[in-house]
């Protein structure tokens, strides 16, 4: 079955501004369901999903579990543990052994870039990409978009800055290219060490200084830095890393106007950003938490050959299209 | 009554005696015995093979390829990339020592040799390993390696990590005559990397191979052939900075030959797309603008040869998390039609000097048999015609590799007879 995004959702980058647009509006009515005393709709009722996690997460995989759950599907997770080279089996193997039990749906999550896209070639089920190595996590963009939207009432034209290691950021791509196709700007910021080094051919702005980046931006999204870049000589320490790149109040108060702080999490408090403004008034991450799991409905009923227009209609009882 | 063979009315193109005519060339046992317009009335009762329309050339000679014997005769042997070889037009090829055990040592050499004998396809010459094991620490037995039968040394597969290693290989290969050829590669940079570092590899979200690993090994290899007079052969020249240095390296009468491979001066990083894993390869593939340096290198002679570096795998390696895919590509069968498609058709090359590049040169830097259709010259001869479309079908392919990143295109050039001592060893279907 192929609907409006097609088969699967891989990435954000192969997506149509007009496609990204669809996924943000289908979730909105899908947000009342989470805030109900019974957070259940049929529509999505005997589908099948397995929630592949090759990589340890908590909060995508509970959301995606969530949003699965809330819609009445049949969900097994299935935590593999560390590539597929260790753990003995191929990728395509597991693959296939997965299709052999006529399963509608797979969230992949892996520590490999492309192994989405190596799995939705592979079997005929619908593949949504939790996260693959360093190139996309599609739902995580999507949710950051909406986050966004609902805030500033539109994406076109707003000025987005993505701080912190984009050079390992699954998440960076993806907000990189959403952004991008809905009209926004997009600047990044951090160490040299840290951004691809192509990253001016990605269509974004580069700074330096944090600094110059608050004084642009109307919204930050900052990154968690992960802490074995250290080890790995990109960044001499989180001391100097917190002092040079560190989203702090101060720095934020200097730019004199509000700025919209995101964080896909899990957030190192003092390091990428300092406590006081991930708890502070305009920290929009559990925000961000909430839509997750929206976004995450929105895409699963729309792969599952759920019809946009009766998205409102569904989640009253209907079933999907499928 | 000695086996006569002639090739009769072929277009014969052989740039070591500066030749370009349609002429018949006879074979007498096994040795070219003559070229030129009436030799078929000195050879009555010869084979006649008609070439009328086909380039014969002197054999191609491959100078950098991976047989995979001993050790993963699973994805390759001696005698499967012989006869690939031989279906790909080349009468021999040179193998690399990166096998397991490494070819290190006399005896492994001698291995290699009597496989190749028994394969009774293209000839195989072997390089012996430049480091005990490659790896990276004392030197193998050169001279021992040369007498049975070792044409060159190379770490292949792994750099030559130790500048102090490379500077000494070099002196001490002068004794033999052989040349170094080195896989140009800083291993610190190019650590954890799986295709050009480059926008493609910031979209896929894979960790890059910048150029100057590449380049600050080429440099160092040429400063130390500089230094030391020895012989540095510069193996799959990948990037438009490794042609400025090997161009600022001969300038100054340095002795430094290099290669490039077919899929060098044909294919971008953009094939990696898709997480093609058939595009992966170290070096691996570049921009446009490195494509079009190494073509313009090929051209002005800067690059010396074209090698294949012929290097199958399993279908089941190459199936898999591109990061986690070994590299390489099999070659051998397809490098006339990708160099006749990239290189001749938009004319880049002409064919004498594609013949040059695939069978003169490689000769002439190796110090093989071959390379030459003068009368007395072994007749390893390759006849192909450049004007012939096929699709590449790598289920078809005689090596027992099948990762290529041509299958499914229709290339141009197809060899038609190979040639080793004045035997058929291939044959077009």
């Amino acid at each position: 079955m192929s609907g409006p995004l097609g088969k699967d959702l891989l990435g954000l980058e192969p997506l149509s501004g007009d496609q990204i647009r669809l996924i943000l509006d289908t979730a909105e009515p899908f947000k009342e369901i989470s805030e109900r005393a019974i957070k259940k709709v049929p529509t999505l009722r005997g589908a099948t999903i397995v929630n592949l996690f090759f990589e340890a997460s908590t909060r995508t995989r509970v959301s995606f579990e969530f949003a699965e759950k809330r819609l009445s599907a049949d969900t097994v997770n299935v935590a593999a543990s560390g590539s597929s080279v260790s753990k003995g089996e191929t990728l395509v193997d597991t693959a296939r052994n997965l299709e052999a039990m006529r399963i509608d749906m797979v969230v992949v999550r892996h520590g490999a870039s492309g192994a989405a896209q190596f799995l939705a070639e592979r079997i005929e089920s619908n593949v949504i990409n939790a996260g693959d190595g360093t190139h996309e996590h599609p739902t995580q963009g999507l949710l950051d978009l909406l986050t966004l939207r609902d805030h500033f009432g539109k994406l076109d034209g707003l000025k987005v800055c993505i701080c912190g290691d984009v050079l390992h950021s699954r998440v960076a791509r993806s907000n990189i290219w959403g952004l991008t196709k809905m009209g926004a700007r997009v600047a990044v910021c951090g160490p040299r060490s840290l951004l691809p080094n192509a990253i001016d051919g990605m269509g974004v702005t580069v700074f330096d200084h944090i600094e110059e980046a608050i004084g642009w931006a109307d919204a930050l999204n900052v990154l968690r830095l992960q802490l074995e870049r250290m080890t790995a000589g990109y960044i001499p320490s989180l001391r100097e890393y917190n002092r040079v790149f560190g989203v702090s109040r101060e720095r934020l108060e200097r730019a004199g106007r509000d700025l919209l702080i995101l964080h896909p999490g899990p957030m190192n408090r003092g390091v990428e950003i300092d406590s006081d403004v991930a708890d502070g008034p305009f920290s929009v991450i559990l925000d961000q938490v909430t839509n997750g799991v929206a976004v995450r409905m929105a895409v699963l009923y729309l792969l599952s050959g759920g019809r946009p227009e009766l998205a409102e209609a569904a989640k009253g009882g209907g079933g999907a299209a499928r | 009554m000695s086996k006569l063979i002639l090739l009769r009315g072929g277009r014969v193109v052989d740039p070591s005696q500066r030749l370009d005519a349609v002429a018949d060339v006879l074979i007498a046992d096994g040795k070219i015995a003559a070229v030129g317009a009436r030799v078929a009335e000195g050879a009555p009762g010869a084979e006649i093979l008609d070439c009328a329309g086909l380039v014969v050339a002197p054999g191609f000679i491959d100078v950098h390829c991976h047989l995979r014997e001993p050790g993963r005769e699973d994805v390759e042997t001696i005698a499967t990339g012989a006869r690939a070889a031989a279906a790909g037009g080349f009468t021999a090829v040179c193998a690399m020592p990166n096998t397991d055990p490494v070819t290190d040592n006399q005896a492994a050499v001698g291995f290699i040799v009597r496989q190749a004998q028994r394969a009774d396809a293209a000839r195989v010459y072997p390089i012996g390993a430049v480091s005990v094991g490659q790896k990276g620490g004392s030197l193998a037995e050169f001279g021992e390696m040369v007498g049975a039968g070792a044409v060159a040394v190379s770490d292949d597969g792994k750099p030559v990590a130790s500048a102090h290693l490379m500077r000494t290989a070099l002196e001490y290969a002068r004794t033999f005559g052989i040349p170094v050829a080195d896989h140009c590669e800083e291993p610190t940079l190019a650590q954890g990397g799986a295709m050009n570092e480059g926008l493609m590899s910031a979209k896929l979200g894979l960790k890059g191979i910048p150029s100057e690993a590449e380049e600050i090994m080429a440099i160092r290899d040429i400063l130390l052939a500089r230094r030391t007079g020895g012989h540095v052969h510069l193996c799959h020249m990948s990037t438009r900075g490794s042609v400025d240095l090997i161009r600022w390296g001969k300038e100054r009468n340095i002795n430094v030959t290099a290669e490039v491979c077919p899929h060098h001066i044909s294919l971008t990083e953009d094939a990696v797309d898709g997480y093609d894993t058939n595009a992966k390869m170290n070096p691996p593939l570049r921009t446009a603008d490195d494509v079009e340096a190494l073509r313009d290198a090929v051209k002005d002679g800067t690059i010396d040869v074209i090698a294949t570096d012929h290097a199958p795998h399993h279908y089941d390696e190459k199936e898999r998390e591109f990061a986690d895919a070994p590299n390489g590509i099999v070659g051998l069968e397809t490098a006339l039609a990708v160099n006749v498609t990239w290189l001749v058709r938009p004319g880049i090359l002409d064919v004498p000097t594609l013949v040059e590049r695939m069978s003169v040169a490689p000769a002439r830097i190796f110090h093989l048999p071959g390379g030459t259709l003068r009368p007395g010259a072994p007749a390893d001869v390759t006849v192909f015609d450049p004007a012939a479309e096929w699709v590449v079908e790598p289920a078809r392919f005689r090596s027992k590799g099948r990762n290529s990143p041509y299958a499914g295109m229709t290339l141009t050039g197809r060899v038609h007879f190979t040639l080793v001592d004045g035997r058929v060893i291939h044959r077009a279907g």
